[in-house]
């Protein structure tokens, strides 16, 4: 009998998992949220994706895609799906974790205005059609993903009128130096950075307040700037979704799942690539979703064959977690009156007086909306410290009728 | 692109086939939603995490709009 190999998410790490993997003679399930593969890098479709993953889904392959599925939970051999047929159990032999990452984002007084967004957040929608030609745009908070979508957004007409970012400028240019190992990387940032000659760029410099009657008018920055615009895009750098990690019992270290040289996790049949094992982007994640399927399917000369460039992609994670480290200040954003859980509606005040995680979702409701603290928890760890202490099943929102294993 | 409509709240509008649908409510400034304490919200994270975009689609509560895509006929009921 085959090999039953499940990997969840379909996005850079996921797609190289299902190619390697795909060499194979093992049957691949590939799993995704969204209704295309492609994750949020080659959104889009598989289309968006190099060559060789789009004859991943030509018909004669042994892969099955589930799309529109979410993973509500899993013990060590099942996971359990919502699906737009309903629930569904499906069996694995191995496992391999592709699920990404989240932006992180921070409460500052004004952020949950119409029109504040993510960063990953305004370009997703972007990709979806959202017509920004003309609009005023200013792209703030922290990390590379800023310069690429702030560029991306001039390409489609949007005047940016700021870019935002809170890392001091040598830290900047210390990342810069830090390129040179990485060839591809200094083209796509030669080229974003070219497309943004004009834009006013403020190192060192944060958000501190989204102002506006009905949705964001005007942003004030650290640097006592106010700027007009028709939309914010505020992140503070990315997260990664651990929460089906550790329901499975996989180790986290820094709010990274741990893995091995050939990217096992410390569960023995579970594997795990890309955004999950250390923010680092979409080089990193297609060789670690490489290895990942060669090495869950027992072809380990072929995952050996990368370590070098796998080794090349930890360093880069690690430059980045380090280049952009958020600064103390930000902790200071939050007015007494901020909300802090967007979902519930609980405001900083409340939460301060609380000692951890369990106390503050037990008397305030803090990450008990619909959200499940996906939005909050990030920013509970960076203001309190505090850590989720369990994740608990269904991973994933979910209507009784899915739970009753019955279709409306 | 081929053009399609929907109907949010009621109005029927015109947009472009698969267009996502939490774009197509942000691009005409709809509110999605109101928040416990009745704040108007919006998409955030454009990626199926925060659910702040979460609308009745063809009768169904609860549907993130930034996950789905526009498709002919559909009705999009947001929270007045």
């Amino acid at each position: 009998m085959s090999l039953n190999l499940v990997i969840v998410g379909a996005g850079p790490a996921g797609l190289a998992a299902a190619w390697s993997a795909s060499q194979s003679k093992a049957n691949v399930i590939l799993i995704d949220q969204y209704d295309q593969a492609g994750g949020q890098i080659w959104r889009g479709g598989a289309n968006a994706a190099p060559k060789r993953y789009q004859h991943l889904f030509a018909q004669q392959t042994k892969l099955r895609y589930l799309n529109k599925s979410h993973v509500l939970g899993a013990n060590d051999d099942h996971l359990f799906l919502a699906t737009p047929n309903g629930p569904q159990q499906l069996a694995f032999d191995r496992l391999i974790l592709a699920n990404g990452a989240r932006e992180l984002f921070l409460p500052f007084p004004g952020w949950t205005l119409p029109k504040v967004l993510g960063v990953g957040g305004l370009q997703a929608l972007v990709k979806g059609d959202l017509q920004i030609a003309g609009k005023n745009v200013v792209v703030a908070g922290s990390g590379p993903l800023l310069v690429a979508v702030a560029s991306q957004l001039k390409q489609r007409g949007a005047i940016v009128k700021a870019l935002v970012e809170q890392a001091p400028l040598g830290q900047l240019l210390g990342f810069g130096r830090s390129l040179a190992g990485y060839p591809s990387k200094i083209m796509q940032a030669a080229q974003s950075l070219a497309s943004l000659r004009n834009t006013p760029f403020y190192p060192n410099t944060w958000v501190v307040a989204a102002e506006g009657n009905g949705a964001v008018q005007q942003v004030r920055l650290s640097n006592h700037h106010s700027i007009e615009c028709d939309y914010l895009a505020c992140g503070w750098g990315l997260i990664a979704n651990t929460e089906l990690a550790q329901q499975l019992g996989c180790t986290l270290k820094h709010g990274s799942v741990l893995v091995d040289r050939s990217q096992q996790t410390s569960v023995n049949h579970i594997y795990a690539a890309g955004e999950l094992t250390g923010i680092g982007g979409e080089d990193k994640a297609i060789i670690e979703g490489q290895i990942a399927g060669f090495a869950a399917t027992g072809n380990y000369h072929a995952a050996s064959q990368l370590a070098h460039k796998q080794a090349q992609a930890r360093q880069f994670s690690q430059q980045l977690a380090t280049r952009f480290a958020l600064r103390p200040e930000l902790k200071q954003l939050a007015q007494a009156n901020t909300l802090v859980c967007r979902c519930e509606d609980v405001p900083f005040e409340q939460l301060q007086t609380q000692p951890s995680w369990r106390n503050a979702k037990l008397q305030t409701r803090c990450g008990m909306g619909m959200c499940q603290g996906r939005v909050c928890s990030g920013a509970t760890q960076y203001l309190f410290g505090w850590g989720q202490d369990s994740v608990r099943f269904p991973i994933h929102p979910v209507s009784v009728a899915d739970l009753l294993m019955e279709s409306i | 692109m081929k053009q399609i409509h929907i109907s949010i709240n009621g109005t029927r509008y015109q947009v472009a086939e698969h267009s996502n649908l939490a774009a197509v409510l942000m691009h005409n400034a709809i509110v999605n939603r109101r928040s416990v304490s009745g704040e108007p919200r919006m998409a955030v994270c454009g990626m199926g995490s925060c659910g702040e975009c979460r609308v009745t689609i063809n009768q169904q509560a609860h549907q993130l709009a930034c996950l789905q895509q526009c498709s002919e006929g559909m009705e999009v009921q947001c929270e007045p």
